[in-house]
């Protein structure tokens, strides 16, 4: 196998010399093998991160990632890029919190400019209410060790002058949570770097390889049957298909406790910098940022009904705009380039699930959709540890499988 | 945006003047107390989630304010039918 050449400024400089016409592909594109230790279903963020973790830090390189289309084109590509980790419980806290500490060194580890920019995040407050549930969260933040702080109406007003912070909304800005070190990160990007840092340790990435079924024996699976190459045997499967969670999950016999909605988001003409932090808002619902290329990037609530369409609804785009014009006045002229849905896969309290399921040697990472770009790079610590011997506890407690068929 | 017809007031009518209500025909247990916690939990919290024909519940929000089925593709978003409370869809997935 030919060593991945490393990327770095004296590189690009050697490159340019010879016109750039000597770049080593960044990753290769092998026949898959009859017979893995470990086969990943889905070559997203998330799976494109567990293969690359697995290989890094548990010497398990005779995986393959087995992608339907092409890697990082499904959700992963259909995000709106905010990376944070305030949440209030516990549990969503810690996951967050340590893809945070992650994403701070990801570049570095991965050899590969994933644009993890720490720009804050503001979620603000319309309400009385929505002031003392900021305070909470904030305060359950600290106390997890979670950077945080409730600004005031001033404070906002400073940090986003743009923004119209005046009494005369129809939902007055109160205050908001801040998170400094929260931000945003270059979905494809993400995907990319740890593709080919997984390649680079010998992880097979099969694209255009769609698995039809998965072969389950004795109540263990044993090996996935693909439409284009196709059975493929593995000790152990990971399913990693934000969107089509629920689809996997009947080819092994099981349900999970999750509907798919679509979650769409729209990207503007770009303009100049005017906006160097993420808003969000869950009051008036809507939330955005603008990307380094200087587009608008504007995220929108889930469509109501289950869908697979990868396109939202026109009442929820309406209300989006609604909300960010409400916000941002200034902005009521930008025009709107490209609009897009991409399928989350809900849990009913909205955390993800990742977890061994009730098939021997089957996992699942799935369910955390509506906030599935924060934690990429988590799922590895969570499922492989426990990988090598076929065993994998939830990070969640109780797990999924518990918490939703034992009764409170 | 969908078009939807309601079976009460039989007018198609647009998706804003709907409230989505979840999976069609998902009934609840006649005795709760008596069902273990896995039949509870099946009933709360695991829905089919179909990828294709899907039969769901919707209400007329701001009309009728009446509830009815519909069968909907959840891939093109195709309405196949609408039906009443108590009648049964002719298509079954």
């Amino acid at each position: 196998m030919q060593k991945t050449e490393r990327y770095s400024g004296f590189g690009l400089f050697k490159h340019a010399l010879r016109h750039h016409e000597n770049w080593q592909r960044v990753w290769r594109n092998p026949t898959p093998k009859k017979q893995y230790d470990v086969i990943i279903v889905g070559g997203g963020g998330h799976g494109l991160a567990t293969a690359y973790y697995l290989a890094k830090k548990h010497n398990i390189t005779n995986v393959a990632v087995l992608e339907k289309g092409y890697l990082g084109g499904g959700n992963t590509a259909r995000n709106t890029t905010i990376v944070r980790s305030n949440y209030l419980w516990d549990e969503a806290a810690h996951l967050f919190e340590h893809a945070m500490t992650l994403w701070e060194g990801l570049s570095q580890e991965i050899n590969y400019n994933v644009m993890f920019s720490q720009r804050g995040v503001l979620n603000l407050g319309h309400t009385l209410q929505d002031m003392r549930d900021i305070s909470r969260r904030v305060n359950a933040n600290r106390l997890n060790g979670i950077d945080g702080e409730v600004l005031d109406t001033q404070q906002v007003k400073a940090l986003v002058p743009i923004m119209d912070c005046s009494a005369n909304t129809r939902y007055p800005v109160l205050g908001a949570s801040w998170q400094p070190r929260a931000g945003v990160a270059r979905h494809d990007a993400v995907a990319w770097g740890y593709a080919r840092a997984a390649d680079a340790l010998g992880v097979d990435l099969v694209q255009q390889c769609e698995v039809s079924d998965i072969l389950v024996e004795d109540g263990a699976a044993i090996g996935v049957a693909t439409k284009q190459h196709g059975v493929i045997k593995a000790d152990r499967i990971g399913c990693v298909v934000a969107g089509n969670s629920g689809v996997l999950a009947k080819m092994a016999g099981f349900e999970l406790p999750i509907e798919s909605h679509p979650l769409q988001a729209f990207v503007s003409e770009p303009i100049k910098p005017i906006l160097d932090t993420v808003v969000m808002s869950n009051h008036v619902h809507g939330y955005i940022s603008q990307s380094d290329k200087g587009d608008l990037v504007v995220g929108a609530g889930i469509d109501s009904y289950v869908g697979y369409g990868q396109r939202g609804s026109y009442p929820v785009i309406e209300h989006t705009v609604q909300a960010i014009i409400e916000l941002f006045p200034i902005f009521s002229r930008v025009r709107m380039n490209r609009q897009w849905g991409g399928i989350v896969d809900t849990c009913p309290d909205a955390c993800p699930i990742i977890s061994q399921t009730p098939v021997e040697n089957l996992f699942f990472n799935c369910g955390g959709e509506p906030a599935a770009s924060k934690p990429r790079p988590v799922p590895v610590m969570y499922l492989p540890p426990r990988w090598p011997v076929g065993k994998c506890t939830s990070w969640r407690s109780p797990s999924p499988w518990t918490a939703f068929t034992v009764a409170p | 945006m969908l078009y939807i017809y309601c079976p009460h007031c039989e007018e198609h009518r647009e998706e804003e003047e709907f409230h989505y209500g979840g999976q069609a025909h998902v009934a609840r247990p006649k005795d709760p107390d008596a069902c273990t916690d896995a039949e509870w939990a099946d009933y709360l919290y695991f829905r089919k989630n179909t990828r294709g024909w899907h039969h769901e519940l919707w209400v007329h929000a701001a009309g009728c304010r009446k509830f009815f089925n519909i069968t909907r593709d959840t891939v093109s978003y195709e309405i196949k039918e609408t039906y009443k409370i108590g009648e049964q869809p002719a298509i079954s997935e």
